[in-house]
């Protein structure tokens, strides 16, 4: 089977500090890994760098396209890697303010999506942003409303119904659940569980909550001042961890 | 189906001076497609490290365990999911699940994993938790919310959800009373029956007896040096 992805030897440096070193790994489809770490740790500059965020200072990120198969996204053209970040793939913010328009509605919000790759049809359009406000569970009343008027949870799921709609088969997650009360937290994971099983999806998530990854991923990456330390199944790196820093991390968690 | 060669493992522990402790040397054991094995010892003597080597679950520094040809120790992470996707279940003693999530999804959710049809696995995730006696009105809540007996069989009905060729029990008829361990030992004949192979622990030595052709003390694998 060939990679969805395959990253080789990323590096990251902001002026003479370093941002990530050596992180080469290879995700397949319907896998889901997880890269935890402590903040400043480099996990969200190894994910913006990926994402096409930002410009690494080296490495490639090779991604199997649909037509062409695997090319280096970082010597694409603008206009190539921008349609790919709106049809294979799709980024869900921290922030949902940062995913979302906030000054159009929520079907707007989805039927952005839907027109850049070409729909132009606005009652199948609307169809569908309906489809997938089910599917994230917001009431279908709901779809005039801005996202303004939405609970911070709901924000969360409306981007990530409107990351998700146009069926990419890469999504990148910084702290998805980040923020959130553990009762919506709870959902939202479910969701994610069952939109990657149905659908597929690969995803790469960030996050520094360790009960998150153990429900969420089947690979885990853990990053320390720029460097992968560890890497492998994700209950075997939690459950039987094997660098010095891992160990500290796991057995600093709260028991509740 | 399941076979360990020679195996050993070491924990090293970094914040502790970088303590070494060798839990395990030169491990070894058959099991037959339609055979139960029982890894017996005392308590720390190794049982439980054992039977999360062979999942994956810790890694092994030492020696192959083979699993339908797929060997663990080397194996990469992507085929050590597929494998236990399609081949090697477990029936740890704690369930953990996702929050929320109703109990019938929760027993469904290994043959949704490998394209079971929604209803198809819906119809059997409802034929176990009745075998089980799990009311019926609890279907639809979390299990998380249950007792602690009917966790372990809210965890028993999703280990035998998909049908593994090979099987790892942990204390499977702990907690349970006797109806319920009568299901619980049927379950494992009838997978033994269709060729599965199983690695149990009991400490109910007389389940013990009544599914297991074989036991296998694993102090014998305890360094003596550690002890």
């Amino acid at each position: 089977m060939t990679p969805l992805l395959q990253v080789k030897n990323i590096k990251k440096n902001y002026g003479a500090r370093l941002g990530c070193k050596d992180v080469s790994f290879d995700l397949y489809p319907g896998e889901v890994m997880g890269i935890v770490g402590e903040s400043g740790s480099g996990k969200s500059t190894l994910l913006n760098c990926l994402a096409g965020h930002l410009e690494p200072d080296q490495g490639e990120v090779l991604f199997n396209t649909r037509i062409e198969g695997m090319r280096d996204t970082l010597q694409m053209s603008e206009p190539e890697r921008r349609m790919l970040a709106r049809t294979d793939w799709a980024f869900v913010h921290q922030n949902a303010r940062d995913g979302l328009r906030m000054g159009i509605s929520a079907g707007g919000n989805m039927g952005e999506r839907l027109m850049a790759v070409g729909d132009r049809h606005y009652g199948q359009i609307r169809t569908q942003a309906i489809e997938w406000l089910e599917k994230v569970e917001i009431s279908e009343e709901r779809v005039d409303d801005r996202p303004s008027q939405f609970s911070g949870g709901m924000q969360q799921r409306l981007q990530i119904a409107r990351n998700l709609i146009t069926g990419p088969r890469l999504v990148f997650m910084d702290e998805p659940t980040g923020g959130l009360d553990v009762s919506v937290q709870a959902r939202l994971l479910d969701l994610i569980r069952s939109l990657v099983r149905e659908l597929g999806l690969s995803a790469i998530i960030v996050t520094h909550d360790l009960a998150v990854v153990r429900l969420l991923a089947d690979r885990l990456m853990v990053m320390k001042s720029g460097h992968v330390v560890e890497s492998g199944l994700t209950d075997q790196v939690l459950d039987d961890p094997q660098d010095a820093y891992t160990q500290l991390l796991v057995s600093s968690v709260l028991q509740v | 189906m399941i076979e360990i060669k020679n195996v050993s493992k070491t924990f090293t522990l970094h914040n502790q001076s970088a303590t070494s402790i060798n839990v395990m040397r030169d491990a070894n054991l058959v099991v037959n497609a339609g055979e139960c094995v029982a890894l017996t010892g005392n308590s720390g003597s190794g049982k439980s490290t054992l039977m999360r080597m062979i999942y994956g679950n810790y890694l092994t520094q030492e020696g192959e365990i083979l699993i339908n040809g797929v060997d663990v120790v080397q194996a990469e992470p992507r085929d050590i999911i597929e494998l236990r996707k399609t081949t090697l279940g477990y029936v740890s003693q704690f369930l953990r699940v996702v929050p929320r999530v109703s109990t019938l999804n929760v027993v469904a959710e290994p043959l949704l994993k490998i394209g079971v049809d929604a209803k198809v696995a819906e119809e059997r995730a409802k034929e176990l938790l009745s075998r089980l006696r799990i009311p019926q009105n609890l279907w639809q809540l979390s299990p998380l919310t249950f007792s602690g007996g009917e966790q372990q069989r809210v965890n028993i009905a999703r280990g035998f959800a998909h049908e593994y060729p090979a099987m790892l029990l942990d204390e499977p008829t702990a907690s349970l009373d006797a109806k319920n361990r009568e299901t619980v030992l049927t379950l494992i004949k009838d997978a033994k029956a269709r060729g599965a192979a199983i690695i149990g622990i009991f400490h109910d030595e007389a389940a013990r007896d009544r599914v297991c052709d074989q036991q296998i003390d694993v102090s014998i694998f305890t360094p003596k040096a550690a002890a």
